[in-house]
């Protein structure tokens, strides 16, 4: 492939090249710059900020306010930090996207796998559900964790994500296995397996790059979602997201700047995390339908 | 009663019938070929044998019990794959293995029905690859080995060697051939590739459009075709189809046929019921290696006929030589020795095998008996 794609591109000349390079560098420097500033001012005395200029690097380099966001902050009217929120948060993400593309990946295997009537029409149907705007379901699914006792509570906020999810994930599913040969899944029938086990055993093995896709898309949305956690879950059960605004807002008197670049890079941690440790397989598992191995 | 019964069955999607009333009752250890062009229902017939696809109607029964509706791995049936099929994320062993195991046989049991499939089928040294580490012939193999270790009734094979390259194709034919002439075990096997047909079975069914044309041995097959579709489909190159009309000549049909210069040639047939079509039009059937040069002619046969036209076309391909004329307004064929000495556009002596040549009815294009 890496020859493919070198015999491909348009050669250029060396001046193109460095116009080109420095197009990039600048490119990087004016995304990075924003983050650089967070990050410098997150580990400055308050003073540095409110007293001097916010694009000087430190003059005393301290860890207190992160601590401070950590752990001691003002979030609404606890000094709790934001330590419990990000436990929330962690509660949320990990069994909703679990959930959600466990689910996806059960209806990708049988959307494909095994005819049944109406199933373009519930895929459709079920596609759709990716463009229903979020503000839409407010009401209604108020309503619903409501009547299932789930209002205000991380299990609420589950429920909500993963039927959101589903679209999504779904859709990631069964594009990828509509590639995957039904002579496998009829292999595995003479063999004896059954539905789950053919699931489990044949399928499943073979879907680690949709998996990172799906596991990665889930969990950055989840994660970064503000609507739905401060829709249904305020107080003390909610999310990182919405712990965060708090945080801002809640600051009586004086603006503790450097807190708040810290206490917004935490928040932002886990989603770099997770593009940093899974990104490369994040492009390949893109990548994965449209090119043959 | 056989040991595989197809009993009138039919296969419809929706409103369209894509088999018609199938029947075919195969005996233990008979090596049936479904054959036809793609599309034609082989796969789906075969599939409803594995109960991989519902049987709209009839019934299908193994070995004396009819599984209509049986589920596909307790019909004691196995199948190998045009794609093969092996698990890409289990090693070759495990592949092998992988049917024994839903069927819950005992690791030590597993591992011995292992040993010896791979021992059978060479390929010890490839148990613990994974199928993407093999080449194609290689894959071929492991698909037979997981199809074999479960000693099935009935083994299922749907264009298995269509993906090979033409070489290992021959040679795995010949494989298949040894293992099943070993095993004696019944094989219903798939292909569009007549040759494949015709070097394998014991007996084939020779499909179009849904429909079963000719269930046959294939000798029969090949010397007396049901029909048009047949007689044209199995043979390489195909059998001539000339236009020609029955005249009685001293008591006996003769079919009269056009040369290239406009002039009449008349070869007497040797199936005395013919003269029941005097004077009316057929459709001759000569295979190519029935019309020859008179050195090369059939030396069994006791009706051999001259018939003087052009040639047009000379082809060597090594072993043979083929000579094309026209006959009958068509493109004829004739398969001649390889040495013999031919130039196009010459006028030339070719003789013809009448023993084997047929007629068929050109309305409805079977063939015209006994
Ligand atoms: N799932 C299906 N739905 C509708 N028609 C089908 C389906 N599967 C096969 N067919 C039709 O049935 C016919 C026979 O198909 P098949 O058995 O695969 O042919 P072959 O194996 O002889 O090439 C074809 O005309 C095909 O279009
Ligand atoms: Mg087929």
């Amino acid at each position: 492939m890496m020859s493919a794609a070198q015999t491909q591109s348009v050669r250029t000349g060396h001046v193109t090249r460095m116009f080109i390079y420095l197009f990039l560098l600048l490119s990087a420097l004016f995304y990075l710059l924003p983050f650089f500033i967070m990050l410098t001012n997150s580990v400055k005395p308050l003073g540095e900020i409110t007293g001097g200029n916010m694009m000087s690097l430190p003059e005393v380099f301290t860890l207190e306010p992160w601590k401070a966001a950590w752990s001691s902050a003002q979030v609404g009217v606890e000094p709790t930090g934001l330590r419990p929120y990000f436990w929330n948060s962690i509660r949320m993400v990990v069994p909703a996207v679990f959930i959600s593309t466990i689910l996806g990946a059960l209806n990708g295997y049988v959307l494909t796998k095994w005819r049944f009537r109406f199933d373009t029409i519930l895929f459709g149907l079920m596609l759709f559900s990716c463009f229903i705007p979020f503000q839409i379901v407010l009401i209604p699914m108020a309503r619903i964790l409501g009547i299932l006792g789930l209002a205000g509570s991380t299990y609420g906020l589950i429920l909500v994500h993963v039927v959101y999810g589903i679209g999504f994930s779904t859709l990631y599913f069964r594009n990828y296995y509509a590639a995957f040969p039904t002579e496998l899944v009829r292999a595995a029938q003479i063999d004896g397996a059954r539905f789950f086990q053919i699931f489990r055993r044949i399928m499943l093995p073979s879907s680690g790059p949709i998996i990172v896709v799906c596991v990665i898309w889930q969990f950055t949305n989840i994660w970064n979602d503000f609507l739905f956690g401060a829709s249904f879950a305020s107080g003390s059960g909610a999310p990182m997201t919405v712990a965060l605004n708090n945080l801002v807002q809640s600051s009586t008197g004086v603006k503790e700047y450097n807190v708040h670049f810290a206490g917004a890079i935490l928040a932002a941690l886990p989603t770099l995390l997770v593009y940093i440790v899974a990104g490369r397989y994040f492009v390949r598992g893109l990548m994965a339908g449209s090119v043959k191995g | 009663m056989g040991f595989l019964d197809i009993r009138n069955v039919t296969k419809s999607y929706g409103r369209v019938e894509v088999l018609h009333r199938v029947d075919i009752s195969v005996e233990e250890g008979e090596f049936l070929v479904l054959v036809g062009p793609s599309g034609c229902g082989k796969s789906t017939l075969l599939n409803m044998i594995a109960g991989l696809e519902d049987i709209s109607s009839g019934d299908i029964a193994i070995n004396g019990r009819v599984v209509n509706g049986v589920h596909p791995s307790n019909r004691n049936i196995a199948m190998v794959f045009q794609s093969y099929a092996l698990y890409p994320n289990m090693t070759v062993g495990q592949n092998i293995t992988f049917g024994l195991e839903m069927h819950g046989v005992p690791r030590p049991e597993r591992e011995k029905a292992m040993k010896e499939v791979a021992e059978l089928l060479q390929i010890g040294q490839l148990l613990d690859r994974k199928p993407g580490q093999l080449s194609g012939g290689q894959r071929q193999r492991v698909a037979m080995g997981r199809a074999l270790v479960r000693n099935p009734d009935v083994f299922l094979f749907d264009e298995p060697l269509s993906n090979l390259d033409a070489k290992l194709r021959v040679n795995m034919r010949t494989e298949i051939k040894k293992l099943h002439e070993k095993l004696k075990t019944t094989i219903v096997y798939v292909t569009h590739d007549q040759i494949e047909a015709m070097t394998l079975s014991t007996r084939i069914a020779v499909m179009y459009q849904g429909h079963v044309q000719q269930l046959g041995a294939p000798k029969e097959i090949y010397d007396t075709p049901a029909n048009l579709f047949v007689a044209t489909f199995m043979g390489s190159p195909a059998m001539n189809i000339i236009p020609a009309q029955v005249v009685m000549q001293d008591d006996r049909p003769h079919a009269r046929v056009t040369t290239r210069d406009g002039s009449h040639a008349m070869l007497p047939f040797s199936q005395a019921n013919l003269a029941a079509w005097d004077g009316r039009d057929i459709l001759l059937g000569i295979r190519p290696e029935a019309i020859t040069d008179p050195d090369g002619a059939d030396r069994k046969s006791d009706n051999i006929v001259a018939l003087g036209n052009h040639i047009g076309l000379t082809e060597p391909a090594g072993s043979d030589t083929f000579v094309t004329m026209t006959l009958g307004g068509r493109d004829t064929i004739a398969r001649m020795r390889a040495d013999v000495s031919v130039s196009p556009g010459d006028r030339f002596e070719f003789a013809v095998n009448m023993d084997k040549a047929i007629a068929f009815d050109p309305g409805t294009e079977d063939r015209i008996g006994p």
